[in-house]
Formats: structure tokens, sequence, C-alpha cells
């Protein structure tokens, strides 16, 4: 056992470091969730990707350094201590990429990786539907073969697909096959937003602004290279997604401990109220565990083992984490805390807003419960 | 980084757990909370010598001193399976803070003469004398009318052969000495958890017993009361994994309207609750025994961590597998009580969880890592 980092790994961090102190745009770029805010977020996707620091765990054949999960998680530390930007690319980069990767074919990896690296092509998720939500397995959304056999038609409705007023490809999936069991007849597509039949209505969110937006699929022609996995494996093709989801890639532990970081510098600065010391240790811990959480999974994953069923934990975690953190910031600034000002108090109010999304988005945490109960305690199924 | 345990590490614990497995199964600790003094003397040696010839005691005593030359990393994963084995005997006190606590006083012939009997006799060691509180470490020992000490709450005194006492005077500070159990008066104080061994001790201030004064005391009570949060974070995950294991093969056999109440998400969503505390609090555990066999700066900081979230972890695994298991968890014949109990002395025995949280705020900011800031 030992908790340092190699040499190799400070010299990476080092580098990283510089990097970013050079090119991090000075204060906070426009909101992602407007169209001259995502533009914004899409040039500095392009910043990183011209020096190569977009995707660093991928293959240096599509933007990437090929580096490990150590450097990945210390590039992640690096990227949330300069405070850089929201990466507008999440969707594509942490959840597509690592399942294209695991499912695509060479050409759909060269074909969709490195513009998704380079922040060229934005993607958004087709997953949710109006009436499937918690019980994803209940889409409706199909896909039959066209008249001319070479491709599909898409119909149907998907929602609350997160970057979706603005992205220029959605990851979906449909059902290929009505008369299966419900988990068997499902297929991962792979849609061009501008394709003909494709109307997006955004959705304004709790804070007002477009962040997610319903999709209507009209009829829309998709060719069979753009189904990702075998036709009819689509469940599992997307529960690859969702283990990265919930798993180690959408959410790094950096994330949470800057977070917490600015949370002890706010509890000091205020004079360190008794009555919010509790919370404020309880949110450091939180974020602590987490980060040490996974680095014992990063070691499993660096030796070539299983993450294994413990990783469903990890979601919950993470997602009381983060509304934990929030709600002693909010509690530390007490009247002030309502205040929409574009200072302390409205970043930790914003922040506050999108840390109550986590319980949700990506699984609600109660189905992570029923996960963790039957797939890592045994419990029967309901 | 390579934040994982090492084969030997693993095969060690998995020695240990097959041992426990058998001689601290349930009907054991039945056995044992029946029987009397004597028996529960008897029970106790023959245990403890079975722990002491896998070398349990004296893992982390250096090789110069005879002793096995490991570390906190490989003793964590013993005292988890302690733990979890609901150990009445000693091992903590003995291994993770009187071991560790007189290996550092070397050459002093007090403390090599009580490692001495710890590696040749088998000795089994009580500690008493310290106090966690959120200010800092406290004495509770006072002086008698007669000049003698005593000592409450003193945790192994009946199978102990030596006892580590603390006492803290206002003026000459700290001192810490070893005490011959033949020289104490130790009357045994019932508590909640009836295997476990608390004593009040009537001890004799005698400079052959000391083992340091003043600054040295002082440091050495600090580090032993920062190895005593670590360790007992360890019992607690061991506690807490064997009651979420116990409640959930619970779960699966009572049937009520027809199903396993398993299979219901009211008793899902509770066991899964508590089996996720228990999963973050694991790692900070492993992390604080590596900081102390490491002597890292932040050490201090870790193991109030992991006291803080061990001791919530295993609350909150009592408190659901209590629920779980229903009117059958509230008796006696039930097995559950006596992990339960062991629970709820050690959540809060040095330093509950709210005490812990604010000795991680005192030193949050020196603990975070080097890299990130």
């Amino acid at each position: 056992m030992d908790l340092t980092f190699s040499a190799a790994h400070e010299d990476f961090r080092a580098e990283a470091r510089a990097w970013l102190e050079a090119h991090v745009p000075p204060g906070p770029l426009p909101s992602l969730d407007t169209a001259a805010g995502f533009e914004a977020h899409r040039r500095w996707e392009r910043t990183m990707f011209n020096d190569r620091w977009s995707v660093v765990s991928w293959p240096a054949a599509y933007g990437g350094r090929d580096v490990g999960i150590f450097e990945w998680l210390v590039f992640e530390e690096e990227y949330y201590r300069a405070r850089a930007p929201v990466r507008v690319s999440q969707n594509g980069i942490f959840l597509l990429a690592p399942t294209m990767l695991e499912y695509g074919t060479d050409a759909q990896k060269a074909r969709f990786l490195p513009p998704m690296a380079s922040g060229d092509e934005i993607w958004c998720q087709g997953w949710s539907e109006p009436d499937a939500g918690s019980d994803l397995a209940g889409i409706r959304s199909r896909a039959a073969r066209n008249a001319a056999g070479d491709g599909w038609v898409l119909n149907g409705q998907k929602t609350w697909a997160s970057r979706g007023a603005f992205a220029e490809w959605c990851f979906g999936i449909f059902r290929t096959d009505p008369e299966a069991e419900r988990h068997r007849g499902l297929t991962y597509f792979l849609v061009a937003m501008d394709s003909p039949g494709v109307t997006v209505r955004p959705i304004p969110q709790i804070d007002g602004e477009t962040g997610f937006a319903e999709i209507f699929f009209d009829n829309v022609e998709v060719p069979d290279d753009q189904v990702l996995g075998e036709v009819g494996a689509g469940w599992s093709v997307a529960m690859a997604t969702a283990g990265s989801e919930r798993g180690l890639s959408l959410r790094s532990p950096a994330r949470y401990t800057e977070a917490a970081d600015r949370l002890l510098a706010l509890f000091e600065g205020r004079g360190g109220p008794p009555a919010s010391a509790d919370a404020v240790a309880q949110a450091h811990m939180q974020a602590e565990a987490y980060r040490l959480h996974t680095y014992w999974t990063a070691t499993k994953v660096s030796r070539g083992d299983a993450v294994g069923p413990e990783a469903s934990c990890n979601k919950i975690f993470w997602s009381e984490t983060d509304v934990a953190i929030h709600t002693a910031a909010l509690d530390l600034l007490g009247a002030d805390a309502e205040l929409l000002d574009a200072g302390a108090p409205g970043q930790w109010l914003d922040g506050y807003l999108f840390s109550l999304a986590g319980p949700i988005y990506a699984g609600t945490n109660e189905i992570q419960r029923n996960v963790v109960a039957e797939r890592l305690l045994g419990l029967p199924r309901g | 980084m390579d934040f994982a345990f090492s084969e030997e590490q693993d095969e060690l614990r998995q020695g240990v757990r097959t041992v426990l497995d058998s001689e601290c199964a349930p009907d054991a600790l039945r056995t044992f909370e029946l029987a009397d003094r004597t028996g529960r003397a008897e029970l106790a040696r023959n245990r403890w010598a079975v722990l002491a010839e896998l070398g349990a005691p004296a893992l982390v005593v250096p090789d110069a001193a005879d002793g096995l030359g490991l570390s906190d990393v490989d003793l964590v994963g013993v005292l988890e399976e302690a733990g979890r084995a609901c150990l009445p005997e000693p091992l903590l006190e003995t291994a993770a803070l009187a071991a560790p606590t007189l290996a550092a006083l070397l050459p002093d012939p007090t403390a090599a003469a009580a490692l001495r009997a710890m590696v040749e006799d088998d000795a089994a060691f009580g500690v008493g004398g310290i106090d966690v509180t959120a200010a800092g470490i406290a004495s509770p020992t006072e002086v008698t009318a007669d000049g003698t000490l005593r000592t409450p709450r003193v945790v192994g005194a009946r199978d102990a052969a030596i006892l580590l006492l603390a006492c803290r005077d206002p003026e000459s500070g700290w001192q810490l000495h070893a005490v011959p159990a033949a020289s104490c008066a130790a009357r045994e104080t019932p508590a909640l958890s009836s295997s476990r061994d608390l004593a009040t001790v009537q001890w004799p201030l005698d400079a052959d017993t000391l083992l340091a004064y003043g600054v040295a005391a002082e440091a050495a009570v600090a580090l032993l009361a920062d190895r005593a949060a670590a360790g007992t974070a360890a019992l607690l995950i061991g506690l807490a994994d064997r009651m979420v294991a116990m409640a959930s093969a619970y779960a699966k056999e009572r049937h009520q309207f027809g199903k396993p109440i398993g299979s219901f998400q009211a008793v899902k969503h509770h066991l899964a609750d508590a089996r996720v505390a228990l999963e973050f609090a694991r790692p900070a555990t492993y992390r604080a025994a590596w900081s102390l066999a490491t002597a890292q700066p932040t050490l201090s900081h870790d193991a109030s961590m992991a006291k803080a979230m061990a001791s919530d972890a295993a609350d909150l695994a009592a408190r659901v597998a209590l629920q779980v298991h229903g009117a059958l968890g509230y008796t006696w014949e039930c097995d559950l009580h006596f992990f339960l109990k062991r629970t709820w002395a050690l959540s809060r025995a040095w330093g509950d969880a709210a005490t812990h949280r604010r000795l991680v705020l005192a030193q949050a900011g020196r603990a975070l890592p080097a890299g990130p800031r």
C-alpha cells in the first residue's frame, strides 16, 4: 500500500498545472445553457484538444495521451483546482466514449471520437421518455427497418436530454423488436440532430435556463453504421454507459474536494461559526472519502481487475456529498443565501440547485439503492 | 499510488478470520457471557493463546525486540476481523496501542521489559487514563485520599498482565506508566456489552513503572489516542460488515405477505444506506492505518476522520440491523445483540463521531494533499 503519487505522476501533474494556468480563461464563461455560452464552452474544448488535454486517457489516435487512470485523476484534480470551465462535451467524452471504445467498430471510433474530443460535435443523451424514467426498459420510441433495407426509421419522443438544445448528435435507445422481452428488444443508436424529422424543444429548468430538451423523432432515417453494438443488445450496451455514469468517469472526486475546500474557506471567512462546524466537517470528510474510495477502485482498474458491484454505491455517495457541501454553504451564508448576484452567494446557489439534480439524474438514488441491495447484498427482486 | 493490500496481508487477515470463526463464534460469545469470573478468565486465556500462536498481539513489535516487525497496514485487517467476531479480549489495546507505544520508547528498560513480557509470555495489556475530547486529550485519572491513583474505564484489565496507564498533573503534565496488574486493585465495572472488559483501577504512582513524563509523555499519549481512534475504526468497520451481512441474510429468510422481507424496498433501502456508509468508511480506515505506518504529518486528521466515519457507519448498521430483525433482534436469544452492544460502546469510545468531526475540522486545512493545493 502506498498512497503517494509517483514522480512520473507528479511530473504529469506539473505539466497539466502549467498548461491550465496558461490557458484557462479568466473568470467564468457565460452560461452553458445559452447559445453564446455553449459556443464559448465549445471553443474551450477546442483549445484543450489542440494541446491534447481534452481526453488524456484516450488512445493517441483519437486525440488522447494514452495515459492511465491515475494520470486522469491527477488531471481532474488540476482541472478543478484551476477552476476551469464545465465540460460541455461531458456526455460524449465521459459516457458515450467509454462505451464506444468497448462496443464500437473501428470505423465508428475513427469517425466519432476525434470530433467528440475537439468539441466540434457535442453529444446529448436520448434515454428518458415521458413514461420511461426510472423504468428505463419501458421505453416506447421505436426503430423499424427502412423500405430500402439499409437502415432504420426512428419514431418517438425523448426528454430531459441535457445539452439537447444545442447538441449536434444524440445517443439513444430505441425499441427494435416490440415482440421481445422488454430488456431484449432494444438497440443503441447514434443520431445526427440535424437529420430530417428531428425536432428539438428546449425545456426551461428550475433556474429558468434551457439546460435540457425534449427531442421528437418523426420518421428519422438512420443508416446501419450508426447502430452501436448489436441490434437487440441495446440494454447491455446502455448498461455499460450507465456504469460509466454511476461509476468512475462522470464525476471525478476532484469536483467535490475542490468544492469542499471552498466550503472550508467560506467557513473560515465567516469566523468559523460553531453551529456550522459539524456540517462543514462532514462535507469535507465525504469529499475526501470519495477521493480515497476512487483511488481504491482505480488501483483495481490499473491492475486489470474488474471494478465490481461496489461501484453501484458511488452515485448515491457523490450525489449526496454534493448536496451536503452546498447545503452547508447555504447555511453558512444564512440570509444572504438567496441572493442571485454574481459573487460568492450566487455561485453557491447555482451549485446547490445543480446538486439537487444529482440524486435524480443518472438513475435516481432510489433505483441505485435497489441495485446495491440486489447486487451487493443479494436481496431478492421485488 | 497503490491503494490495496498485498497477498500476504490478505492471507493474514483470512487466517485470523478462520481462527475467530471457530474460537469466537456467537455460541462462544454466549458461553462467555454466561460464565462466572473464573470461567471467563479461562475462556479468555485459551482464546488469547490461539491468537498469540498466530503472532497477532506482537504483530507490530519490531524484529529487534523479537516481534514480527510488521506495520499498522498489516494490523488493520486483523483488527477488522476482531471487530467482525466481537472478540472480547484486548487485542486492540495490546497489539495496536501498547506494542507500538512501547516500541517507540525503546531502549527504555521499563518499555523493553514490558515488550518482552508481550513477546515471550504472551502478556495481554490493558489501557486507560486517556480521554479524547473536542479540545484534545484529557486524563480522567484522579489522585485518591491515600495518594494512589484511580483510573475509570480501563479496558482489558481482567485479562491483562500489564496496564498502560496515563495521568496528568496540572503542573507537571503527563505521565505514562506500564503497571503490573499484580500491583493494581481492579474493580470490574459492569457495562452494557458484558463481554467488554472495563474496570476502575487503583494504582500506585511508582518511579519504577514510569515510561515517559512531561512533553515526551504527552506526545506518546497523543499518538496513542490517534492509534486508538484508527484501531477502533477498524473494529467498527468489522462490526458494521457483520451486522449488514446478518441483517441481509435474515431479510432473505424471513417471509411476510408471502415474500421475503428483503424484497420490499423499505427494507432494501435501509440496508443499502448502511452498506454505502460502510463502503466509504472503509478506505478512510485503511488510509488512517497507512498514515500511522508511514508517520504522515496528517495522521491525526486521518485517524479522526476514520473514527468519525466508522462510528457513524457502524451506528447506522446497528440501527438498521435491529430494525430489519424486528422483534427477534430484540431478544437475547438472537446473536445480533452482541454486535449491537459492542458497536454502541465502541462508537463512543476514544471520542464519538461528533468529537472527531471537530478534530478533523481543526486540522482540515493542513490535511489536504500537497498536490492539488
